[in-house]
């Protein structure tokens, strides 16, 4: 049994004896319990995973995600979203009555849009925007970065974003497929907030980021303020399974937890 | 079966390649560094060097694989590119495809393919580039080296990690990790050179290629030495992928 999560390679044994599970990236070699990717080794219960830490985005249900408009079809829209696969969005999955003849007028290519992953099937991903913070984007920027790096800007139950905005005044949407929309009132408090951003993803496995950002926003010429932020203010990340998402270093779990009254 | 260092010598002495051109053991490898995260815009990128040779791999996908006839619905499909540099030789290299790197990018892609999982992700692709920017023999196992941390890194499904190395024979002695001049020697029975790639767990053999005259026990012998150099080249592999946040750039 580990102590400390720590990276493995494919092949090596993780754990050995009969009773421990192979789970999501790992799999069973005569007695012993194998890598089968590369990540974090997490063993819980004799349950054994592999948590990935770099790489392409998976998609996984509930997560919400941040894609552009590909494709039309006689019932739906094709989402792509950086992603093995396109997201299909149904005409049905959106929340208002749209004629199947005038699908562009709802949605036309090259837009994007925030969506939530439905149902993950081995042919592609089904997307919703149903709920509340789901939709069009209007506006703002979209800022790319790392999936990997994704926790880190949400921060723990939010507060990086939380942080964000309340420096900038921007809204900030996180999707877990790791890109981010910004929208604010003008385009340099866009352009502050895509600064900082890209900030935690290039310093995400420093320990104590949340004080290094907190100094970059003030060498920026920003205030941060103390006060907390309203609670679902504007956080439109629904993350659940938030487990997988742990940083390098076993540091802080960060999450925002999913906000079942939105649904 | 590995011959104990006496006999080996032995064997050298009778031979007319007594001594390696830069001083090496028999069964030493260059010295390797290995680094992850060397492209930081790919899903997952490599280098590999040994000596005078290094490798990049840079892996991109899985996603969509088009024209959609070679899609299987399936699997995802492996797709290796090899090439070398226009200034990775003395003499220039045309650049672009040619019949050796087209080979070569096809035994790569089969011996990667005996160690990645692609079943989950059916109709895409996973896209393995390969460039050796510097050249001085054993290119397609420095290339499969850096391959396999590449995937891994790109968080590919992968049973196991592969690791390859070169063996070869000049004269009548056997040689791990040849270089250049050695794969040239012209004297006695002349040089031999097996690329051999191994997989880290299972220990079997993913690639076998051979240039030259080879007896079948030496041939055996000569697997055997690259087997136990391959142990050596997965501790810097594994080193590499663990130690990845410190060298390894964002996005």
């Amino acid at each position: 049994m580990m102590e400390e999560r720590q990276i493995v390679v494919p092949g090596e044994t993780i754990a050995s004896g009969n009773e421990f599970l192979p789970g999501d990236g790992a799999w069973r070699d005569g007695t012993d319990v194998v890598a089968g990717r590369h990540g974090l080794a997490d063993v819980q219960d004799k349950h054994v995973r592999v948590i990935p830490i770099s790489g392409a985005y998976y998609p996984k249900r509930g997560n919400t995600i941040i894609g552009t408009v590909v494709d039309i079809t006689f019932n739906g829209w094709l989402i792509d979203f950086g992603g093995a696969q396109n997201a299909f969005l149904g005409v049905s999955e959106v929340p208002r009555y749209i004629n199947r003849n005038e699908l562009r007028e709802f949605l036309d290519f090259g837009e994007s849009v925030v969506v939530k992953v439905w149902d993950v099937k081995s042919r592609g991903v089904d997307a919703s925007m149903k709920m509340r913070g789901y939709g069009m984007i209007e506006g703002g920027m979209i800022v790319s970065i790392s999936p990997n790096k994704v926790p880190r800007v949400i921060g723990r139950e939010g507060s990086m974003v939380k942080m964000i905005k309340s420096a900038t005044g921007c809204d900030v949407t996180v999707g877990q497929n790791g890109k981010v929309w910004v929208s604010g009132k003008d385009t340099d408090s866009e352009v502050a907030t895509k600064k900082i951003i890209d900030f935690i993803a290039e310093n995400a496995t420093i320990v104590g980021l949340t004080e290094r950002v907190e100094a970059f926003i003030k060498e920026l010429g920003l205030q941060v303020s103390s006060a907390p932020a309203k609670p679902n203010d504007g956080v439109e990340v629904v993350e659940e399974n938030t487990d997988s998402e742990e940083n390098v270093e076993g540091d802080a779990l960060s999450s925002v937890p999913s906000e079942e009254g939105k649904e | 079966m590995y011959l104990p260092r006496k006999a080996k010598n032995k064997m050298a002495v009778e031979g007319l390649y007594k001594k390696r051109i830069d001083g090496r053991k028999f069964d030493e490898v260059r010295p390797m560094i290995a680094k992850v995260g060397v492209v930081p815009s790919a899903d997952g990128s490599a280098s590999f060097e040994t000596g005078g040779t290094k490798a990049m791999a840079v892996v991109r996908g899985p996603r969509t694989l088009h024209p959609q006839h070679m899609q299987n619905a399936q699997k995802g499909v492996l797709r290796v590119s090899y090439g070398m540099m226009p200034f990775s030789v003395w003499d220039r290299i045309r650049p672009g495809p040619s019949r050796r790197s087209e080979e070569i990018s096809k035994v790569c892609e089969w011996a990667l393919s005996s160690v990645v999982d692609l079943s989950g992700f059916p109709n895409t692709v996973v896209d393995v580039f390969i460039q050796v920017p510097k050249a001085d023999a054993g290119t397609r196992v420095a290339g499969l080296n850096a391959a396999a941390m590449a995937l891994a890194h790109a968080g590919i499904p992968m049973k196991e990690m592969l690791t390859a190395i070169a063996v070869g024979k000049a004269d009548k002695t056997l040689l791990v990790d040849v270089d250049k001049a050695e794969e040239d020697f012209h004297d006695g029975e002349g040089a031999t050179d097996i690329p051999l790639a191994v997989t880290s767990r299972g220990k079997e053999v993913a690639l076998l290629q051979l240039d030259g005259k080879i007896s079948p026990s030496e041939l055996k012998e000569a697997i055997e030495m690259g087997k136990k150099a391959c142990d050596d080249i997965l501790k810097v592999q594994m080193e590499a992928l663990k130690n990845l946040n410190g060298g390894e750039d964002n996005e």
